[in-house]
């Protein structure tokens, strides 16, 4: 069961709610229906699941709904109409005192500019999850103190928070919400005030806390790069609606239509590509059947100055060069492995392709992409700088 | 042309309503009277027997924690009192704060829930704050006559008239200042699921608290000024000073009862205004 679930989730602001819906389930565009009613469209019509233990991402430019979205996942803004289940139960239906329990148990916020109260200490900011549901002062300080230790923040519990740094901020608000121990962490826009470096860190630590804590995060971002780095899935927003989502790679090598292939366009392709998108079908000969004779043929009929050797299984043996094989045929060598090459470049299927950049830099001949040993595809230099160039040229299918 | 409809009898009407309200209340306004007026001349009382001596020093080392241990305001304090005590103002004095302190609290404590309920919900503050416009606009000597019918002379219609006109800072500045906390601090207290008074009094109050104090100190200023004014309705301190100095002409001794208002004011200005710090 997904943690959470999200059904034809809406929101509309303004006063002509359902003649605004009825309007979106015409079709009409967030703009025309802001002429017609006078209504802005927040979110329209999104549904997803999000599984226990998953980084999914909302990402958007500005004014295409993140920060409502989030807001609709616990409340914090009234739905217009839509669903939404965390572990089952119905938000957007429960009473205020249930929402109050879900909130206290199950979901936890950090906010882009800290959401910290500058009048309570560092512990105090941590502690108060804690305090709102009347867990007993020790053993609230207890957890909260634990919980900034995990950020790094052991030694700061007694200041005030106009006494750190943006960075260390949002560190608090971070242990602040993971203090409660939620199922679900939502962060609109978490690390967006924070200067590039810091960030990176930041990007850096929440990934490392999530292969301890294994939580369930929505995280907003209006940042590409954001997003690659740390979402496990991506949802991309226009005008209030979802119009993609998928693992970063779907996004990036399939875009949905224009408006995700603009936003895609300028990231910096070499860092979600792997070898498995750029490689190609590799020519080979068999040695257990062919030999220096069969090789040279292979290479002159597709213009090749080496080509792989493979056994039955496909395992991957070496290489020849075409230099060689004619060589081996003036002196009527017949068998391969004397002029077979081990020295292979090789690398695995998820190798990015920054990675494989530099490897196929200084070697003479295409990697080998292999999995168990197979051999599963070549690459050659020119696909690389083809990708990275961001043609599309890559191999959507592979 | 202008006369095409006769007077309208406004003032018969108010006057009617008043007379009726006098009447129909006087259940609540005689116990308020006699009750009230008891503890406030008994509060006076008390603290005129305290020897001033002891008043201007313990006021004196206040203002000296308050104002992070600097020497300004101690002296002044001290100079300042013992001035009204060598004009033999020193009992005037005495009744003066005490109804300023006295109408201050009520102000106080009738002005932050008021305010509070203004800051949550939209139609409370469409309705609260033409209101408060009246009240504030509304000349202060207006005040005493319905205070004059209701309470009869002395004191307790002076806190009355003091309560209508130095209420509406405190209240508008309670709405104010938890109208001004962030939205991020507020969203931040609902997602971790705070009920409304957990939210008001771990986030709001806390965050509104210097807007508040600084509506308090508008309330105490304007108190003092309207216990001043209400002395004209009996009630008894410096301002009746002032009162009898115009009668009899005397520009000296209102002089000194004014400058007297003047130290006082001060030092309750200065007094309220660390307190917020
Ligand atoms: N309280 C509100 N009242 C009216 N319209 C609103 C309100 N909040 C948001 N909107 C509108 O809803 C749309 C989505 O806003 P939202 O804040 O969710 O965007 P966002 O993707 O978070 O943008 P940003 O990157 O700027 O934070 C915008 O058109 C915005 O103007
Ligand atoms: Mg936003």
């Amino acid at each position: 069961m997904p943690v959470i679930k999200v059904e034809g989730l809406s929101k509309v602001f303004g006063k002509n709610v359902k003649e605004s819906l009825k309007l979106l389930d015409d079709g009409m565009k967030k703009e025309e229906i802001l002429k017609q009613t006078g209504d802005t469209v927040g979110v329209n019509r999104a549904s997803f699941d999000v599984e226990a233990g998953e980084v999914f991402v909302i990402m958007g430019l500005s004014g295409s709904g993140k920060s409502t979205l989030v807001r609709l996942l616990n409340r914090l803004i009234e739905p217009s109409e839509g669903n939404v289940y965390v572990d089952g139960e119905n938000l957007a239906t429960m009473n205020k005192e249930d929402l109050r329990r879900v909130r206290r148990e199950k979901l936890s916020m950090v906010f882009q500019n800290f959401g910290l109260f500058p009048h309570r200490t560092i512990l105090e900011n941590a502690e108060f999850g804690l305090e709102v549901q009347g867990v007993d002062k020790e053993d609230r300080k207890e957890k909260a103190k634990k919980s900034l230790e995990m950020v790094g923040l052991g030694n700061y519990i007694n200041q005030l928070p106009e006494q750190l740094s943006g960075g260390m901020q949002q560190r608090v608000g971070l242990a602040r919400a993971l203090a409660n121990d939620p199922t679900v962490l939502l962060m609109d826009e978490a690390f967006s005030a924070l200067d590039p470096l810091i960030r990176k860190d930041m990007q850096d630590e929440l990934l490392e806390l999530q292969v301890a804590m294994k939580k369930t995060i929505i995280f907003i971002t209006h940042d590409l790069d954001e997003a690659l780095r740390i979402g496990d899935r991506i949802a991309l927003m226009k005008d209030g609606s979802i119009v993609q989502i998928g693992t970063p790679e779907e996004i990036l090598v399939n875009p949905a239509n224009d408006y995700v292939e603009r936003f895609v366009e300028d990231v910096d392709r070499s860092k979600v590509l792997t070898a498995e998108h750029i490689m190609k079908r590799p020519e080979t000969i068999n040695i257990e059947k062919h030999g220096p004779r069969v090789a040279l043929e292979r290479m002159r009929e597709e213009g090749l100055s080496s080509i792989y050797v493979i056994d039955g299984k496909r395992n991957l043996k070496g290489y020849v060069t075409a230099d060689d094989a004619s060589e081996a045929r003036k002196k009527e060598i017949r068998d391969i492995n004397e002029i077979l090459k081990t020295d292979v470049p090789t690398v695995g299927m998820d190798k990015p392709m920054q990675e494989i950049f530099e490897i196929i830099h200084d070697s003479p001949v295409p990697i080998a992409v292999v999995e168990d040993e197979k051999l599963k595809g070549i690459i050659v230099r020119g696909a690389v700088l083809a990708a990275l160039a961001g043609e599309n040229e890559v191999n959507i299918d592979a | 042309m202008l006369d095409f409809i006769a007077q309208i009898p406004i003032a018969v009407w108010v006057k009617e309503f008043t007379d009726w309200l006098t009447e129909a209340f006087a259940f609540i306004f005689d116990p308020i009277k006699n009750q009230g007026g008891d503890f406030l001349d008994w509060t006076s009382d008390m603290l005129v027997l305290i020897p001033p001596i002891i008043v201007i020093i313990i006021v004196a080392v206040i203002a000296f924690f308050l104002t992070d241990k600097r020497i300004g305001l101690p002296i002044f304090t001290i100079v300042g009192l013992w001035l009204i005590y060598n004009q033999g103002l020193w009992e005037e004095l005495v009744f003066t704060f005490t109804l300023v302190l006295i109408a201050s609290l009520l102000s106080i404590l009738i002005g932050i829930p008021v305010g509070i309920l203004m800051s949550k919900s939209k139609t409370a503050e469409a309705i609260i704050t033409p209101i408060l416009d009246f009240m504030q606009t509304m000349p202060a000597f207006v005040y005493l006559i319905p205070a004059v019918a209701f309470f009869g002379i002395g004191m307790v219609p002076g806190i009355f008239a003091s309560l209508i006109f130095a209420t509406p800072p405190t209240v508008r500045f309670t709405n104010l200042g938890i109208r001004q906390v962030s939205r991020e601090l507020v969203e931040a207290s609902d997602a971790f699921g705070s009920t409304g008074s957990q939210k008001l009094f771990k986030v709001e109050l806390p965050m509104a608290k210097s807007t508040i104090m600084a509506g308090i100190n508008q309330t105490v200023m304007l108190a003092l000024s309207m216990v001043v004014i209400a002395s004209m309705i009996g009630a008894p301190g410096l301002g009746r000073e002032i009162v009898s100095a115009l009668q009899n002409a005397n520009v000296g001794s209102g002089f000194v009862a004014g400058i007297s208002i003047v130290i006082l004011a001060i030092i309750i200005d200065r007094f309220t205004q660390n307190l917020n710090k």
